[in-house]
């Protein structure tokens, strides 16, 4: 029973456990809930994954109601991967939560902390497997209002201006969305992807059909932070509480960039997409414009929490820049970069959260000579950092290397050596955090500093350690990529 | 003549639309807006939508009123001119808006029979409805039961608002009976109010279980069980009105409305059959729908009326300036 | 003539989708963005429920005596979003409470001033 509803689990777990949260009064038992269920999902989300790589796509109708009158969940190896990254970053992060939280946050808030977490994770997790363009946006729905919550509950009062502009723009995109879900319904009269896929192109030459792309396609990339509608990013980022900073970043996001993937590649499909709309050219250049722009601003940001939030709009510009090739070889790329940026950006901020634990402050001015104090947690920022780079033998090698090959496939080596010459910038901004911890000497004495605690640094230590296996031995990942990737490109050739 | 209705509705609502943009009391933007939301419902009326014109005019109207006054209350009555003006917004919206109205010129027409809407999957949710589900709703049906996964995404949803507000806002309980300052020239108020509070939360009962034969359901029976307390609590004083309903009460509530829906879903699963099928539920298929149907809408009533107490409570227990109701400082 | 017979609903909800839109982006009163959400958010309501009417059709609840109903899909959408929307603006106003408390304004304008002299 368990096996056969297992979609349906996947994303009812955590919604279950979310008001039980609630219920539990005490902070200790709040946190051990949304503990065991990041574990749980974890485990759903691996016999997830094996379960569509032995027999394919999985098809779940919810109340059983024959598609497209019910609503129907439907995962394939691209939703497989992107719950897997959800889960490992719900699983790492939560064991790391304890401490910190603790500290960041007033104990009467903890049980509405860990409720949010569990609410945000749903909605993720119901962003990403669902087949239904309407119930996408319901969850879309329930992963935002959860994240402004619990970026509101950071300590600085600049945490609820931040939450605040994130509503605003994050409602305009909800509600972009919901008008082009509408117009699409409009004229084929479903809701289910699929379906949609199959009726869409019947009437793809309409001019109601490609307002409707259009305004999807501008929601989505609100959500997901595509140049220049990234500005909510930033200060969602910083003045979240560290915990918040690091699931959002290693996860929202990527989900944002799945829903992208879905509606080009299943729902509108690669000719309409790329061939009529010409989307491919739009944001190829929206996304070199945030791989630019976005290392050269974090070159000269002081706050490491600002530093690294500048450098996700740039990652974010790398995988987009893989799905605008619109081939197999990109989306593949664009699939890798999205895994092995969430397990990098995770231990970054990870390592961040440690620092801010025991400093208070990730002003670079304040981190003199933290190698000393704090060797392990600096030296996960080094290993991080040279990922985030593309030093070999990290995730970071291994994504850049697919994503140049894939440039330089489809004839565009302008776009390789962009990604190159980007990446020197990442080590401007890596080497100021080197410099600054290692090299320069503590101006005052910080008595009492010392290593993060160990619910802390080993789950930052855990995610590095999955960077570094990735850059060694990458077969797998690459291999479900590729599989995730051929499907979506594949699917949509008549 | 229902065109006529339709645009003389459609002309006051964008007066209304306008003169929000341009006025600055925000007391007066909020009764436009509230304006603004009853000519809405009532274009659902004519839109035969009447599901939907209640809950427009129940949510709308209502409680988000009461919420933008709360709100205003607490904050600056007059809007400030804007210290520099930019054409960008402007141009932003003139873009979007060419856009769409581009993208109406290949639309069906306004009510034509045969737009693709009303030839594929609805027109079986009208023809199936009697039998596989057996009530004359069929709002209600696909609500509840074809589309049931959206209501259970919907209900959560709302769950979260409200663990927002809790988070944010607090409720807090007062230890002495506050009364509204004016309280003894209520009198006939009070009177009135009094004798409606039961009748609002009968009436709460009828729409949440006639929701199968007319219009209604568990978020308009949730949202009109929770006017009443508000209605009591606005004239017999917020510490009266949390004695009847305990704050801490209502989280409990809230979280219990999403468990019982969910419940509902998961008992599908363990009888053999998908999450949210109801059919398993009882010796028939029809049976089963009628009880699945019926529970989750008590789930969803009983998580929105929480949901907006919560909120309301919310809200009303801070003083304005800052200073939070139980803690001066 | 067509056309505008057929369309001019849709037109006058543009209309009134961007009102809503365009106080959103424009104002700097926190409040005023949040109305001016509120009101984008019930014009795309009344675009929904514009498609689902069927010229003499009636309320979708089965009786005898009539034959032709409106589309219940859009409704119960809709359903759905205002109760999204109604969860929005409560977190929203709960926002601008907060955020009047910290910073004592809820013009935008003087939140950036003050948070530029931090």
């Amino acid at each position: 029973m368990l096996l056969s509803n297992l979609p349906a689990l996947q994303v009812v777990v955590p919604l279950v456990s979310a008001p039980i949260c609630l219920l539990l009064r005490r902070p200790g038992h709040a946190w051990a809930c949304a503990l065991t269920v990041s574990w749980a999902v974890l485990v759903m989300a691996v016999l997830l994954l094996r379960q569509v790589a032995l027999e394919g796509t999985v098809s779940y109708p919810l109340g059983a109601w024959a598609t497209p009158w019910g609503i129907e969940y439907r995962i394939d190896m691209l939703a497989a991967l992107v719950i897997l990254v959800i889960a490992i970053i719900g699983a790492v992060v939560m064991p790391y939560a304890r401490r910190s939280v603790m500290q960041e946050l007033d104990d009467e808030h903890i049980g509405a902390f860990y409720t949010c977490y569990l609410l945000c994770l749903t909605g993720l997790l119901g962003i990403v497997v669902t087949g239904d363009a309407f119930n996408l946006f319901v969850f879309l729905e329930i992963s935002s209002l959860s994240s402004y919550v619990l970026i509101s509950l950071g300590r600085d009062r600049r945490a609820l201006t931040a939450a605040f502009q994130y509503l605003v723009m994050g409602t305009i995109g909800a509600t972009f969305i919901l008008i082009g879900v509408g117009l699409m319904y409009m004229m084929t009269g479903t809701l289910n992807m699929a379906d949609l896929a199959q009726r869409l192109p019947a009437v793809d030459d309409t001019r109601t059909v490609r307002v409707a792309f259009a305004f999807v396609t501008v929601g989505v990339s609100i959500k997901l932070a595509l140049f220049p509608l990234h500005i909510w990013l930033p200060n969602a980022y910083i003045y979240a509480p560290s915990v918040v900073s690091i699931f959002l970043a290693a996860t929202a996001t990527k989900v944002g960039v799945y829903v992208l993937l879905r509606l080009f590649f299943t729902v509108f499909g690669v000719q309409f997409s790329f061939d009529d709309m010409h989307v491919g050219d739009i944001i190829m250049w929206l996304a070199i414009a945030a791989v630019l722009t976005g290392s050269l601003v974090a070159i000269f940001q002081d706050n490491l929490k600002r530093m690294l939030a500048y450098s996700s709009v740039a990652q974010i510009g790398y995988i987009v820049l893989g799905i605008a090739l619109a081939t197999g070889a990109g989306v593949s790329a664009g699939i890798i970069y999205l895994f092995n940026h969430a397990l990098i950006k995770g231990a970054l901020f990870m390592a961040l959260g440690g620092i801010m634990l025991r400093l208070g402050s990730v002003e670079l001015r304040d981190l003199h000579g933290l190698l000393r104090q704090m060797p392990w947690t600096v030296a996960a920022i080094i290993a991080g950092g040279l990922s985030l780079i593309g030093v070999p033998l990290t995730a970071g090698f291994i994504s850049k290397w697919y994503l140049v090959a894939a440039a330089l496939e489809g004839g565009l080596w302008p776009l390789a050596f962009i990604v190159l010459a980007s990446s020197l910038l990442t080590v401007i901004y890596v080497w100021r955090i080197v410099e600054a911890t290692c090299f320069r000497a503590a101006g005052d004495e910080r008595p009492g500093v010392r290593e993060a605690p160990l619910s802390m640094l080993l789950p930052t230590w855990l995610l590095i350690a999955l960077n570094l296996y990735i850059g060694v031995d990458a077969e797998v990942l690459t291999g479900l990529a590729d599989t995730a990737a051929a499907a979506l490109v594949g699917e949509a050739l008549p | 003549m229902q065109h006529l209705v339709d645009i003389v509705l459609l002309g006051l609502l964008m007066i209304t639309g306008f003169a929000i943009v341009r006025m600055r009391s925000l007391l007066a933007v909020t009764m436009l807006t509230s304006i603004y939301s009853l000519f809405s419902a009532l274009l659902f009326v004519v839109l035969d939508a009447v599901d939907v014109a209640l809950t427009e005019a129940a949510i709308g109207a209502g409680i988000s009123t009461i919420l933008l006054l709360a709100t205003v209350a607490l904050t600056t009555e007059y809007e400030k001119v804007p210290s520099h003006r930019s054409l960008l917004p402007l141009l932003v919206v003139t873009l979007t808006g060419a856009a769409l109205i581009y993208g109406t010129l290949d639309m069906p027409h306004y009510g034509d029979p045969n737009a693709p809407v009303h030839r594929h999957v609805a027109p079986d949710y009208i023809e199936d409805t009697p039998e596989e589900i057996g009530v004359p709703n069929v709002v209600t049906s696909v609500l509840a039961s074809y589309r049931g996964y959206d209501t259970l995404g919907e209900v959560t949803v709302i769950f979260t608002a409200g663990v927002g507000v809790l988070a944010l806002l607090g409720v807090h309980l007062r230890k002495r009976t506050e009364q509204p300052s004016d309280y003894h020239k209520l009198v006939v108020l009070r009177v009135i109010a009094k004798l409606f509070f039961p009748l609002i939360l009968l009436f709460a009962l009828y729409v949440l279980f006639h929701g199968d034969y007319g219009p209604g359901g568990g978020f308009q029976a949730g949202v009109i069980f929770a006017t009443g307390f508000v209605l009591y609590a606005l004239t017999h004083g917020l510490g009266n009105a949390e004695r009847v309903i305990p704050p801490a009460l209502l989280g409990i509530l809230a979280a219990a409305g999403v468990l019982l829906y969910s419940a509902v879903g998961i008992e599908g699963m363990l009888l053999g059959g998908k999450f949210l099928e109801y059919n398993v539920l009882a010796d028939d298929p029809v049976s089963g729908q009628h009880l699945g149907i019926l529970l989750i809408e008590t789930g969803v009533g009983i998580t929105v009326a929480a949901v907006i107490l919560i909120i309301y409570f919310g809200f009303v227990s801070r003083r304005p300036g800052g200073a939070d109701a139980q803690d001066p400082s | 003539m067509s056309t505008l017979l057929g369309h001019y609903n849709y037109w006058i909800v543009i209309v009134l989708m961007m009102t809503g839109f365009y106080t959103v982006i424009a104002r700097p009163n926190l409040v005023k963005k949040i109305i001016g959400l509120f009101i984008f958010q019930t014009s795309v309501f009344i675009l929904f429920i514009s498609m689902a009417k069927v010229e003499g059709g009636t309320a979708p609840i089965i009786e005898e005596g009539y034959s032709l109903y409106s589309n219940p899909l859009p409704h119960v959408l809709i359903l759905t979003a205002i109760v999204v929307g109604l969860a929005t603006t409560a977190l929203g106003l709960a926002l601008v409470v907060r955020i009047q408390e910290a910073y004592g304004t809820t013009n935008e304008d003087d939140i950036h001033v003050q948070d530029e002299t931090d």
